[in-house]
């Protein structure tokens, strides 16, 4: 399939759940869908399409926060990134992990820097953060304070 | 049969990702495996939101040491991703060059000290005596054996000069012999096709699944490579080949390793012969609101980053996502039923780093010392040994 051929039967397929689809160049996609339907468009993307999943990324853009799924259609170069927005209070979304083994680790990541909750994830132990790190604290916050007195760390250029 | 858990890790502090394994093992057999990593989070992420779009580029030089280029590769692209913009040729043939160089010494690096925990230590000699040879042409072209800071959104820093060009083919071509001898060495030695095949297998649907990157993805059949799937630098300009193999075990892996460096000497060689004039930096000023990509092939399989603008000199949201944050979790799929002489190889097969396996550590359920992580090497070179006395082989 070529690009305009797989934007067209994604879009029709799924025209009810995309808000809005951004066109930034040819081998890049922005495309925002509802939160509840991320597993279905994920699972599409990876199992039907054959897309690569590369990665997600975060954002804390208060009030809420954006998350990314980046996935790669390796044979026509092209990069689909689907964005989804949560509530900053109470930010939640159905894991993807416990379809595909490949979103186990970052989903354990995002719920750990921005305090995401990954609804029904296999494994939600804490992945990179250290042990005494307090419950809650959410470093890639954007309200993110020093919670450790005894650390003096230089901040800006 | 009882259960022993065995630690492996945390820590050392020459590691990019230090991790903390834990093996369950029945007898011989490992029947479980689990991961913890985070012993050395260094926040680069959030240390980037406070530097300078420009500075940036040398925190992320300093995530690795072997692949110290892939990731200001990745966030100086992902910066020109914003615009969205082109470099020019010249600084795209000066990437590709040194991306390619430091691809050699990181697979020598790595085939090195995978001999030496086989122990055959006269691969892990040549191979590294080679690796000093690349390290010179690094040397030569950057000023660097390695962290090279060759890297700028909108270009490169340094210019390499037309005469250096033939003194770095001359030393290429020379490790060439070498590099053939050192791979008919490991590939035709039945000791290692016994040794190696089979163990700690990575199946295709795994490595889908996994979605596993680079090397240990393209030993299982999987052809995907960031050089041919969403072309880059000046890769489109010559005629290579990406080395798939099918069967997905130690040895396919090393075999992908060792043919990928004749493939990039080939690249690395155009690139020196055919470098093209122009200017090597697009002197960017300011970076627009906005968010980029930027992904490229680095040793050990896609290096990805992710980097948004809010107009200011500084980046809004910078992700960091490197090649073994997505192979380490194969593991779950390659060492379940492998022995515990085999676990040190597998583990080291999808090149994360060795240092951790010095650090393990095998107690009983008391918690007495039984192995430390010399007596794993030792079982692991005994095992070789053994192999050799039965077929015969001196």
């Amino acid at each position: 399939m070529i690009r305009e051929e797989i934007l067209l039967d994604f879009t029709s397929r799924f025209h009810a759940d995309i808000l809005d689809l951004e066109d930034k160049s040819n081998t890049r996609v922005y495309v925002e869908i509802t939160p509840e339907s991320l597993v279905r468009i994920g699972t599409y993307l990876f199992r039907n399409i054959g897309a690569r999943f590369n990665i997600a990324t975060a954002t804390d853009l208060p009030p809420k926060i954006e998350i990314l799924y980046h996935f790669l259609v390796e044979d026509i170069n092209l990069l689909i990134s689907l964005r989804v927005f949560l509530d900053g209070e109470k930010p939640e979304i159905e894991s993807l992990a416990k379809e595909i083994e490949a979103f186990n680790w970052i989903e354990r990541e995002m719920s750990e820097l921005l305090g995401i909750t990954f609804i029904g994830h296999p494994d939600p132990r804490r992945l990179l953060l250290a042990d005494n790190w307090p419950e809650g604290v959410c470093p890639l916050r954007q309200d993110y304070e020093e919670w450790d007195e005894t650390v003096d760390r230089t901040r800006g250029v | 049969m009882g259960k022993t858990i065995i630690p492996i890790g945390p820590y050392h502090p020459l590691q990019e990702e230090p991790e903390f394994f834990t093996l369950t093992v029945e007898g011989e057999t490992v029947v479980d495996i689990d991961v913890r990593i985070g012993y050395n989070h260094r926040g680069i992420e959030k240390l980037s939101e406070m530097k300078t779009f420009e500075n940036s580029t040398f925190v992320v030089e300093r995530i690795c040491g072997i692949c110290s280029t892939s990731h200001p590769y990745a966030y100086t692209r992902a910066v020109e991703d914003i615009f969205p913009m082109e470099v020019s040729m010249r600084s795209k043939y000066i990437r590709t060059i040194i991306a390619e160089g430091e691809r050699i010494h990181s697979h020598l690096l790595w085939l090195g000290l995978a001999g030496h925990f086989l122990g055959y230590n006269t691969v892990y000699m040549w191979a590294w005596k080679l690796r000093e040879e690349i390290l010179d042409v690094m040397e030569i072209l950057s000023g660097n054996r390695n962290n090279y800071a060759m890297f700028k959104p909108g270009g490169v820093r340094r210019d390499i000069n037309a005469e250096d060009i033939p003194i770095c083919i001359k030393k290429i071509d020379s490790i060439l012999p070498t590099l053939n001898m050192l791979k008919k060495a490991v590939l035709d030695d039945p000791v290692l096709h016994a040794r190696l095949k089979g163990v700690g297998v990575l199946s295709y649907q795994d490595a889908i699944d996994f979605s596993a990157l680079g090397p240990t993805s393209r030993a299982s059949g999987v052809a995907r490579d960031v050089r041919k799937d969403s072309p880059y630098g000046a890769y489109q300009e010559m005629e290579w080949d990406m080395i798939v193999t099918k069967n997905g075990d130690v040895f396919d892996k090393a075999v992908v390793r060792i043919l990928e460096m004749f493939e990039t000497a080939k690249i690395m060689k155009y690139c020196l012969n055919n470098l093209p004039d122009g200017e090597i930096d697009a002197k960017i000023k300011d970076i627009p609101p906005g968010e980029g990509i930027g992904h490229i092939e680095a040793p050990r399989g896609e290096t990805f980053h992710y980097v948004k603008s809010d107009g200011t000199n500084r980046p809004m949201r910078h992700k960091v996502r490197a090649p073994t944050f997505m192979n380490f979790p194969t593991y779950k799929a390659t060492v379940k039923g492998q022995t515990i002489s085999d676990a040190t190889i597998i583990l080291a097969a999808i090149d994360p780093c060795y240092c951790c396996t010095e650090r393990i550590a095998v107690k009983d359920v008391k918690g007495r010392m039984l192995y430390d992580g010399q007596d794993l090497i030792r079982l692991s070179r005994e095992k070789t040994e053994k192999m050799k006395q039965r077929m015969g082989v001196r």
